[in-house]
């Protein structure tokens, strides 16, 4: 055999004590030196037997290969009991499974909107009474049902949901349409406006929406995604580009498929800059889950969080939940809100995050600091640092101000054990009383210890 | 007496680093103690025995405790610290733009290596040198205490790589020219070296430097590698990689004793160049032997090596012989010849825990000095990088101590002209101090044996 490295003077890359490395700058070796620390407690034992295991490298580059090359395109708005089978009393949600004894404010205050939306209740103390008894009522995760929801994320029966299918791998992926900002279900409120918003959604919107999407055929937004982020758009917190982009592709066809509703319809998209959030979750959502279920992958294919817990899972170990106590976020409030008021971290939205966008796209997206705190070069050393736990770059999602370079995409568990550099994740805040609605956004880590469990599930074989 | 107890969360420099921190603060006016250490276990216990009120702490945070006779020299000894700390800020720290990788893999994305320098505590040496093999770059794995299931695996994943793993438990190599770990400056020449043991490697190229030839390349495989358990993995694979190198004409295998069916396999290769064995053991060859018999090979004349002859009158003579070590090759192959006497390896295991190896703090070997009344002291002292940058400094004083004692000192110096300590130097003080010093351990081991019979 050969070794390339005896061919001229060596290139070092150095790691341990700096004493060597020191010694190799004074003989003019050109060195590169790794700024090691020891990784989360108690993880060595755990990572040392993952590490080992023969399957990982490859289950890795599959895993990710799937999740980079997936080509999601929105092919439909549906309602969720046509779509996914829901029936009334059944209720998806945001993140790991919960029950109501355990769910936060915002949740609670969801569920009770749900409840008044499907005609399950009258009044909202009557819905509250009989989600406490669980009389004829079931709580499911989005995640179970190929679907995602932000902030509370609650779905129900008569909710449309767009509909987005994997050209690449053919999965297809969930999310309902997003209400626009201010009190809204998803981050608690059930006054009555949101309940006749709901009812807009399900009587106008959505069929509107639909019959355009009939005539347009799919729309690629894997392409849009890709346009989105070179205009400034991190797709999680930002996403004025990618539904401006959206309405541009789809408004024609909304005139000519409802001439009468088309302008109440195409104001209402135009009125939210958060519009395109849903589509690109159910985008994300499908690619992450093109990446599931490969045996020996330390892969993350969903962060996801109810509002009291944050879980993730992992391609190599199936369906499984491995969860902390979920944080509450860093940011800057809305009005006289104050961190008093925030609800800890919740939403599923954390699938953009899981597929390279959000947090780690913020470099994409200077215009979010000002959203989230923090200046420019903040955005940028946070897409930077999540090089260092990310397998791989995106081919298609690419940052302009960092040389086209692609988005750090595909959290690997060891990578985040061994930096502890846990997930940058952009979000909302949402009030911790139910009923309140959103009173901020910023910045949330994830509990460490859901990595930790998860490395040591994946060590356990 | 003040104390200053200090926790820093997330605060991380390497052990070395921090002792030479510690180091620096305790010498200074008014400075009683001085830990400044990672938050270990074991380190805050060391500071609780020395009656510091240490909080709760994990291992990744920085553990400061200093104890001064005054306030002033207390915030003077702190000022210090931040100074010091503030200047081993790893490279690319906050404030650049570009920030520094923060494991191998990353580094190895985006920059082009050849070789990965490993060095990281032992426990978390595998998940680098993995980053590293996968990579397909070669690495020298310096950390000891790495698990023998974790080297197999790595050196299994390494061939189908077709990289090198030089290590775990390795000392040194010399790789293009280029010397890591603990390294010799040898000329370059058409010497290849395969070595199971570091410092037998580096008498051996240090003796071939000094007779004027040089090394092409010096590929460390690991202490543990012509164990049965291993098998040779590595040395196998260096073998063949340097028969493949057209610099390199003569190759020299160098180990400490190998298990022998091991041995046979690794001689029963067949390659193009012609192979030297230095494979310690009763019976065997010593390294001085071994390097003499490299330079007949190559048809050169065997030198006399250099010594030099104990300063300030007639050495002593009779009496016990006290070995005094940091090399453990060097350390067996001196008990072996000497036959008598007590010797030690303070670069072993049991002496390295919680602080430096004895080639770059020399303070244990020197306490274990001023400790022999009688006598004969016998010592290795290593030159090279990332050896200290002047033994001499410290070690020089303690031999006039010790021979104003009556106890003769006889050093084997490894090392060569070109090392930054400066061969010739170092062996004039040491003699001028009354010590007897040879190029040669075994010729050093010899003589020493010599005196203590009288």
């Amino acid at each position: 055999m050969t070794l390339s490295m005896l061919n001229g003077e060596p290139r070092v890359i150095t790691v341990g004590a700096e004493l060597l490395g020191e010694a190799l700058d004074h003989q003019a070796v050109p060195r590169r030196a790794v700024d090691w620390r020891p990784p989360l407690p108690g993880a060595s034992t755990a990572l040392a037997a993952v590490l080992a295991d023969p399957r990982r490298a490859r289950a890795n580059e599959v895993a990710v290969g799937r999740l980079t090359s997936a080509r999601p395109r929105l092919v439909g708005v549906r309602p969720a009991s046509e779509a996914l089978g829901l029936e009334k009393g059944t209720f998806f949600h945001a993140g790991p499974p919960i029950d109501w004894e355990r769910a936060s404010g915002p949740m609670r205050g969801a569920l009770i909107g749900a409840m008044l939306f499907e005609g399950l209740a009258t009044t909202p103390e009557e819905a509250e009474a009989r989600l406490a008894s669980g009389d004829g009522i079931t709580l499911d995760p989005c995640h179970h049902h190929r679907t995602v929801g932000p902030m509370a994320g609650v779905v129900s029966p008569s909710m449309w949901m767009l509909e987005v299918a994997d050209a690449e791998h053919g999965g297809t992926a969930y999310c309902s349409l997003n209400e626009g900002l201010g009190k809204v279900l998803r981050y608690g409120a059930y006054g009555p406006e949101v309940v006749d918003r709901l009812r807009w959604m399900g009587e106008v919107l959505g069929p509107v929406l639909a019959a355009a999407l009939e005539r347009t055929g799919p729309v690629d937004l894997r392409n849009l995604i890709a346009q989105a982020l070179q205009m400034g758009d991190e797709l999680h917190n930002r996403n004025r580009a990618a539904t401006s982009l959206l309405l541009r592709e789809i408004a024609p066809a909304v005139v000519e498929a409802a001439p009468d509703r088309a302008a109440e319809v195409l104001r209402f998209v135009n009125g939210n800059d958060h519009f395109f959030l849903n589509a690109g979750m159910a985008a994300a959502k499908v690619s992450a889950d093109a990446a599931r279920n490969v045996p020996g992958s330390s892969l993350v294919v969903a962060m996801a969080r109810n509002g009291t817990e944050f879980g993730i899972q992992v391609s190599g170990l199936g369906d499984r939940w491995f969860t902390g106590p979920a944080g509450v976020p860093d940011g800057l409030y809305l009005g006289g809100y104050g961190p008093d008021d925030a609800n800890p971290d919740i939403g599923d939205s954390t699938i953009t995050e899981t597929t390279g966008l959000g947090g780690f796209a913020m470099a994409a997206s200077p215009a979010i600091v000002r959203f989230v705190g923090g200046d420019v070069s903040d955005a940028v050393a946070a897409t930077t640092s999540m090089y260092e736990i990310t397998l791989a770059e995106h081919p298609a999602y690419q940052i302009p101000g960092l040389g086209f370079r692609g988005t750090p995409v595909g959290i690997d568990v060891t990578l985040v054990a061994r930096t502890g550099l846990l997930p940058v994740v952009n979000t909302g805040i949402a009030g911790r009383v139910a009923g309140t609605g959103q009173v901020g956004a910023g910045l949330v880590s994830p509990p460490a210890e859901a990595f930790t469990a998860a490395l040591e599930a994946l060590a356990a074989g | 007496m003040n104390d200053l107890v200090d926790v820093r969360a997330g605060v991380y420099r390497d052990s070395v680093s921090l002792m030479r921190v510690s180091q620096s603060l305790a010498a200074r006016p008014g400075v009683a103690v001085a830990v400044v250490a990672m938050a270990t276990e074991l380190n805050v216990g060391l500071a609780r025995d020395l009656g510091f009120d240490v909080p709760a702490a994990t291992p990744g945070d920085l553990l400061v405790a200093v104890r001064a006779s005054s306030e002033a020299e207390l915030a003077e000894a702190l000022a210090e610290l931040e100074r010091q700390l503030a200047a081993r800020e790893p490279a690319g720290g906050s404030g650049t733009r570009e920030a520094a990788p923060r494991t191998t893999r990353s580094a190895a994305r985006g920059w082009d290596a050849d070789v990965v320098l490993v060095s990281v505590p032992g426990e978390h040496a595998f998940a680098e040198a993995m980053d590293a093999v996968e990579a397909g770059l070669s690495v020298m794995v310096f950390s000891d205490n790495v698990p023998v299931e974790q080297e197999i695996l790595l050196k299994d994943r390494a061939l189908e790589k077709g990289v090198l793993v030089m290590g775990p438990d390795c000392g040194t190599a010399v790789v293009g020219g280029a010397g890591l770990g603990f390294a010799n400056v040898l000329r370059p020449g058409p010497v290849g070296v395969v070595a199971a043991s570091g410092t037998g490697a580096q008498q051996v190229t240090s003796l071939l430097d000094l007779a004027g030839v040089g090394v092409s390349h010096l590929l460390g495989v690991g202490g543990r590698d012509l164990s049965a358990a291993v098998g040779g993995r590595s040395a196998v694979q260096a073998l063949r990689a340097l028969d493949a190198d057209p610099a390199t004409e003569l190759i020299v295998l160098v180990s400490k004793p190998p298990a022998p069916e091991v041995a046979r396999a690794v001689q029963a290769l067949d390659l193009g160049t012609p192979v030297v064995a230095a494979l310690l053991g009763p019976g065997e060859d010593d390294l001085t032997a071994a390097a003499e018999k490299t330079l007949r090979a190559l048809g050169r004349d065997v030198p006399e090596w250099p010594s030099w002859p104990a300063g300030g009158g007639r050495e002593p003579g009779g009496g016990p012989l006290r070995g005094l070590y940091s090399g453990g090759t060097l350390c067996t192959e001196a008990a072996l010849i000497a036959g008598t006497g007590e010797f030690t390896d303070y670069g072993d295991d049991e002496y390295t825990r919680g602080r430096a190896h004895p080639m770059i703090d020399p303070a244990l070997r020197l306490e274990a000095l001023a400790g022999v009344r009688e006598g004969v002291a016998l010592l290795d002292v290593v030159l090279g990088h990332g050896a200290d940058p002047d033994p001499a400094a410290r070690l020089a004083p303690a031999v006039e101590e010790a021979r104003a004692r009556g106890v003769a000192v006889v050093v084997a110096l490894i090392g060569t002209e070109g090392d930054p300590q400066g061969l010739r130097g170092q062996a004039e003080r040491l003699g001028a101090a009354g010590a007897a010093v040879f190029t040669s351990n075994a010729a050093a081991a010899r003589h020493a044996r010599s005196l203590a019979t009288g």
